[in-house]
């Protein structure tokens, strides 16, 4: 069966390897090779493989960030979505497999590691504290110290200008406990929790998840910010609306390997989800393999 | 969850075109921090009517009660019988801020009853016939043994993850056959199980008084510096423009201080004693040791990293773990500063007794211990509570205690009041919190 012109070779950024017949690329030759800007991957996964006794959650993940981009990670319900970002923030560590992180080869023995590198994790439950206010939750296990005692004064500071870079002018005081805040204040705030450590990369494990329509928005502007300070954005999404409004590369995961990996102007809607449920690229391909099988 | 249902409430909204721009406060703003009393009165009535009530109900409660044990017992607010009071309430509020440290954890200490009781017991041995050491060996021997058996229950609690209630409760057993074990022993040639304690300074520390001028200079001491350090405080953070309280509430906080403090010296230092040649006055070194473990340990929950983890570990403790948090030594470190505060409660009951004994009530202790801390509102579900709270509370059980005592109701119908206060209060903190959780 052929495939069309491949729309992803111009861009730069394609397939994890040449699209097989099953059009599951289970190779890692060539890959991305560079960004479409041009600058070196932040981040790269080279044959990442994680075992839980006999499941292999993730075999032989090559994925591809790149600073000042948004990269959306797709994925149904057990795809490895959340097992491969756990391997990037130090919570797992993979059986097989290199990671690059800037060009050079890393390994992510936990958590520590992961944020010494500048790879923060924004998880789905935020890891916030509801009776901590806002400061006191941006700066949580990394207080400012003088002379041994709680130095409130720089850490506000610091908080208050983060926020402020964030553009995150709502709330109403820094200093109110976090347990008050509205779902995509409680974002931003894990979110400039992690941006003000001078993160390098973001992972965002289902964002938008739980937000209404007005602060949706206000997460994905915030993701937008990230990404014109340099930053590599890391966004895991059900929602495919948000996906296709922030993101600049798409990757897919299906049954624990990387499916697809490409611009997310090679996606439409309706492509996006076939490659989710199908781990093959190309919507065309269902009427070439349907052809292929009527003739059959 | 969002609040557009309620958006005139203070955490605003972040859909700001649902909302006329003037709710929506800018963050950079450090006016948006209420800084006029106002502004502050109006937070504040809102967080009351959010669940966040503190310590309003308790106080007005401790109110209600004083004023019905005056009506019925006019020697109630007498001198001798408030300092009176003051002294009772030692060994209850120290059990109170004991049991803050793992409260906030979102655990339970139940033995600190008994382990009060055995470090009383060894200082009281120590410091006794035929060792005789001087009074400060024997508060280290005793407060140290507590500390060890704070750790020991810490490291079972964080290490093999057995529940900290199961663990204490053992510990509830346990520590009361020690007790009996060593004060069997160590009371065995005055018999019975009970040793005196004959060290004067050891006596002192209920039984003594500061001098009646001693009593005004620290009170003007200690009132002169809370405020220049609250004053300081604030002037130093309005000038690089951080969040500061407004200064009508910095007053009256200053105001309350210095009222309460003047009330207590006042009546401590009022003549109480029954016989006219003998006067007896000042304030008891226990409410000054009482002020000084209270002040230290609020200082160590609010202001070092150790206190931050406490209440980051009770709010959610997960969070805390990604945070790098070493949960087990911060917990660890808890069960043994709850041994240490127990210890201390022990070394001050034995003081007050005169003598300690196998007979310490410990079960009843922890109780009061427990309802003190939650009395004052203290959450048992961890994260929420202030040594504050465990103050007000153990005054609240030790008044109730003293003026049933004073109208000579039964031990029985004490139990029943208690109980019907705690019952009260957790109910009040329960509906406050159920109205919050509606609302937002």
């Amino acid at each position: 069966m052929n495939l069309p012109a491949d729309p992803r070779a111009e861009a730069g950024p394609t397939l994890p390897g040449p699209a097989s017949a099953d059009g599951r690329s289970g190779d890692h030759s060539d890959g991305r090779n560079t960004p479409a800007s041009g600058a070196k991957w932040l981040l790269e996964t080279r044959g990442i493989t994680k075992r839980f006794g006999a499941v292999e959650a993730l075999s032989d993940v090559n994925l591809h960030v790149a600073p000042g981009e948004v990269t959306a990670l797709l994925g149904d319900n057990g795809a490895g979505k959340s097992t491969l970002i756990k391997c990037l923030a130090g919570i797992h560590e993979p059986e097989e497999g290199q990671m690059i992180f800037d060009g050079h080869p890393v390994r992510i023995r936990g958590p520590k590691v992961a944020t010494g590198l500048g790879i923060e994790t924004v998880y789905q439950d935020l890891a916030l504290c509801d009776n901590l206010d806002i400061v006191q939750n941006m700066f949580l296990g990394r207080e400012l110290t003088t002379s041994r005692l709680l130095d409130e004064d720089s850490m506000e500071k610091q908080a208050r200008q983060t926020l402020a870079e964030l553009s995150v002018t709502t709330v109403r005081s820094i200093r109110q406990l976090v347990g008050s805040l509205s779902g995509g204040q409680r974002q931003a705030v894990a979110v400039a929790k992690a941006v003000m450590q001078n993160a390098r990369m973001v992972i965002m494990d289902e964002p938008t998840a739980a937000l209404g329509v007005a602060q949706t928005a206000m997460v994905l502007d915030l993701i937008r910010t990230l990404r014109s300070r340099g930053i590599a954005v890391l966004v895991i999404s059900h929602n495919l609306n948000d996906v296709f409004k922030v993101a600049d590369h798409i990757a897919v995961l299906y049954l624990g390997r990387l499916a697809v990996e490409a611009p997310v102007g090679a996606f439409d809607q309706q492509s996006a989800v076939y490659a989710i449920t199908t781990g093959r690229f190309d919507p065309a391909t269902i009427e070439a393999s349907e052809t292929v099988k009527a003739i059959e | 969850m969002t609040r557009f249902s309620e958006p005139s409430t203070e955490a605003g909204s972040d859909a700001a075109g649902t909302q006329p721009p003037a709710q929506v406060v800018s963050l950079l703003d450090p006016a948006s921090a209420a800084d006029n009393m106002a502004d502050y009165l109006r937070a504040w009535t809102v967080r009351i009517r959010n669940g966040e009530s503190g310590m309003l109900p308790v106080v007005l409660g401790l109110i209600v009660i004083v004023i019905i044990f005056q009506s019925q017992k006019s020697v109630f607010l007498s001198a001798g019988n408030l300092t009176n009071l003051f002294t009772q309430s030692a060994t209850y509020i120290l059990l109170g801020m004991a049991e803050v440290y793992v409260l906030l954890l979102g655990e339970i200490d139940l033995s600190i009853g008994y382990v009060g009781g055995v470090a009383g017991v060894v200082t009281v041995a120590t410091a006794a016939p035929p060792g005789d050491h001087p009074w400060w060996v024997a508060i280290l021997a005793g407060l140290v043994v507590a500390t060890i058996i704070g750790i020991i229950q810490g490291l079972v609690i964080t290490r093999l993850r057995v529940p900290s209630f199961v663990v204490t409760l053992a510990g509830l057993l346990g520590w009361e056959g020690v007790l009996i074990f060593l004060a069997d022993r160590e009371g065995g040639t005055n018999g019975g199980g009970t040793i005196r304690l004959s060290n004067s300074i050891l006596l002192d520390l209920v039984n003594g008084n500061l001098s009646v001028a001693a009593g005004w200079i620290v009170l003007v001491l200690g009132v002169a510096g809370f405020a220049v350090f609250l004053i300081a405080r604030d002037r130093h953070r309005r000038r690089h423009s951080l969040v500061v309280p407004p200064l009508g509430l910095t007053i009256a906080k200053i105001v309350a201080v210095a009222v309460a403090g003047f009330a207590v010296v006042a009546i401590c230092n009022t003549n109480r004693g029954r016989i006219v040649s003998h006067p007896v006055r000042g304030v008891p070194w226990v409410v000054l040791i009482v002020l000084g473990i209270f002040m230290l340990w609020t200082a160590l929950l609010g202001r070092t990293r150790f206190g931050r983890y406490v209440y980051a570990i009770g709010g959610n403790a997960e969070a805390a773990r990604r945070a790098g948090i070493n949960l087990g030594r911060i917990r660890t470190a808890a069960f043994a500063l709850t041994g240490l505060t127990a210890g201390l409660a022990g070394v001050i009951l034995a003081s007050q007794l005169g003598s300690i004994s196998s007979n310490v009530d410990g079960g009843s202790l922890v109780l009061y211990a427990v309802a003190a801390a939650v009395i004052g509102g203290t959450s048992l579900f961890g994260g929420r509570g202030k040594m504050l709270y465990a103050v007000i509370g153990g005054l609240v059980i030790a008044t109730i205690a003293n003026g049933m005592g004073l109208i000579g109701l039964s031990a029985s119908a004490q139990y029943m009041v208690t109980a019907l206060v705690l019952l009260a209060a957790a109910s009040v903190d329960a509906l406050a919190r159920r109205n919050s959780t509606r609302s937002s």
